[in-house]
């Protein structure tokens, strides 16, 4: 019973769920967008700048949630920092993959970062908890309404 | 208005226990523990049994056919009118509107009721605590007619404010919409008081019984008010069946919510008469198995006797109350001296949902969440909480298993 729960809320998961990295406002940031989990009450703001050749040179979120969410948005500014857009949107459809594909295959997405999809490995445990998935993924769905130019994005 | 001759001495939770198929299942290989009732109770063999029967063996349409399986389940569904009516002690049972839920039984009042009752200006009041369903059909009639809907307070225990309450009442005050029992805090309004000062300025009271209908016992004369809704399946009954008790002079005032079947006197392409209340209010098909279902939980829950039941739940209520209190890092939100059945809590540093998973893999489930009252979550700077409801089910080692289990989750964040 109590290691499906440690697996899904491993050190570094506790850790960046208590000490959230990029966790400030992004004054200058080009892209921004709210993130609503209307079953859970999470509500976030990622913000995104990207510059003209869509690398991200900066990222980071406000907003209050459970731990998974908190870690999986801290965590996401943290891998972000530095890539490209498509790069981000690449490591985003695999690691979606990895929380809720009970038959996920690595292979299946060649080009998402290898070393950042390590890193993201933590939050897997999330696949055994179905009503936990949304919590992993919201920052990542917000990430994704701001670049396409949405104000919002819900799980719902 | 029970009949007290017929019915055990002294309440017994574990053949009450015993009466519930799914209290023996196991969750994770551990015995279930379910402080959710709040949300929606577990169902007795009766009511299961009943449902069964009807589908089994004396299902048809309701009043419709002359045939004899017709007959027999549209007498099993009136008859269901009869033992509400006298479970809440209504003065006639066409007062009970079976509708699909509580919901229904506002959304009906709101668009048929308010609808023709009300103006610009006029004014509703409810409360800080109120569940959604008692706040979103009169905001959707307010954006409509230019209605002001006014929001009596809270204190920090949970209380509701008389006093404040009654300073909101004005001329323009129509209809007072507020709940029994908060199903967040469980404080318990004191409604014969709050419809008395409502009459006294003209508005009529209506009441969200949810959870009322639960803990306490129910007598809408003595209460007073104009409408009571509270919905089934949190008294043991199934889903998709509802009540609307309404007095029978407003009822008679009132004109259909839904047009259909059954709800007419009489149609022709130029004219339809539209059918006494209670038909009135119910076109269509009814939920007629629940309705049965319903009244197999009814004669259930009084074959031990409400005042039984209450006195059990009161009991591990209290106990729940207070250990929880106890515990180190433990806040509970709802100390309102006049509460039941509820206890809502957070744990310091751990988010609700956080507690609620780790809580649901000791096998306790309780609900988290903004438990469909944002504006009361709101109120104490909270986005969840988590909350343990209790049925006449539990007991005081179910809620020794939450505590163990709250003590887990703070192992886990510590």
């Amino acid at each position: 019973m109590l290691d499906e729960l440690r697996e899904l809320y491993q050190e570094v998961i506790l850790d960046h769920g208590k000490n959230p990295r990029n966790y400030r406002d992004l004054p200058d940031a080009n892209y921004h967008a709210h993130g609503n989990n209307p079953l859970c009450g999470d509500k976030i703001v990622v913000y995104l700048k990207l510059d003209d050749d869509k690398v991200i040179l900066d990222c980071s979120f406000e907003g209050r949630g459970c731990a998974i969410s908190q870690a999986s948005a801290s965590m996401m500014t943290e891998i972000l920092i530095g890539k490209k857009m498509q790069d981000a949107q690449a490591l985003f459809d695999s690691f979606h993959a990895m929380c809720t594909d009970e038959n996920y295959d690595p292979a299946q997405y060649p080009n998402a970062d290898e070393d950042a999809l390590d890193r993201l490995q933590v939050m897997a445990g999330v696949r055994e908890f179905p009503m936990r998935v949304k919590c992993a993924t919201l920052a990542w769905h917000t990430m994704q309404a701001a670049v396409h130019g949405d104000s919002t994005a819900s799980t719902e | 208005m029970n009949d007290l001759s017929n019915r055990p001495i002294a309440f017994d939770v574990a053949k009450a226990r015993a009466d519930f198929p799914i209290l023996s299942k196991e969750i994770y290989g551990k015995p279930l523990v379910f402080l959710d009732s709040g949300a929606s109770a577990q169902k007795p063999q009766a009511v299961i049994d009943a449902m069964t029967y009807v589908m089994r063996e004396e299902y048809a349409n309701v009043h419709r056919g002359v045939h004899y399986l017709s007959q027999h389940t549209t007498m099993a569904y009136e008859a269901v009118r009869g033992k509400i009516a006298a479970h809440i002690n209504a003065s006639d049972e066409n007062e009970v509107v079976f509708t699909r839920g509580a919901t229904e039984a506002i959304n009906l009042v709101a668009a048929s009721w308010g609808r023709k009752n009300l103006q610009e200006g006029d004014e509703i009041i409810v409360s800080e605590m109120e569940h959604h369903s008692n706040i979103v059909p009169w905001q959707m009639l307010r954006d409509e007619l230019g209605i002001v809907l006014k929001v009596a307070p809270i204190d920090d225990d949970g209380n509701f404010l008389l006093d404040a309450f009654e300073t909101l009442l004005s001329d323009r005050t129509k209809l007072v919409a507020i709940t029994h029992v908060s199903n967040v805090l469980g404080t318990v309004v004191p409604i014969k008081e709050v419809a008395a000062l409502a009459h006294a300025r003209g508005a009529l009271m209506l009441v969200d019984g949810c959870q009322g209908i639960v803990h306490m016992q129910i007598d809408v004369q003595d209460l007073d008010v104009d409408f009571y809704a509270f919905s089934g399946h949190k008294l043991y009954g199934p889903t998709a069946f509802g009540v609307l008790y309404g007095k029978k002079d407003v009822l008679a005032d009132m004109p259909p919510y839904q047009g259909g079947g059954d709800m007419i006197a009489s149609v022709s392409f130029e004219k339809t008469i539209y059918a006494e209340p209670p038909h009135r209010f119910e076109a269509g098909t009814p939920p007629i198995i629940e309705a049965i279902g319903f009244g197999a939980a009814l004669d259930y829950v009084n074959g031990w006797g409400m005042d039984q039941i209450i006195a059990h739940e009161e009991d591990v209520h209290r106990y729940a109350q207070d250990r929880l209190k106890q515990l180190p890092g433990i806040t509970v939100y709802g100390n309102a001296p006049d509460k039941q059945g509820i206890v809502s809590f957070l744990v310091d540093g751990i988010h609700a949902h956080d507690v609620g998973t780790i809580v649901d893999r000791c096998g306790v489930a309780v609900r988290v969440g903004h438990h469909c009252a944002e504006p009361l979550m709101q109120r104490f700077g909270v986005e969840a909480m988590a909350r343990a409801s209790f049925g006449m089910y539990n007991t005081k080692e179910d809620v020794d298993a939450l505590l163990e289990a709250v003590k887990t989750a703070q192992e886990f964040f510590g």
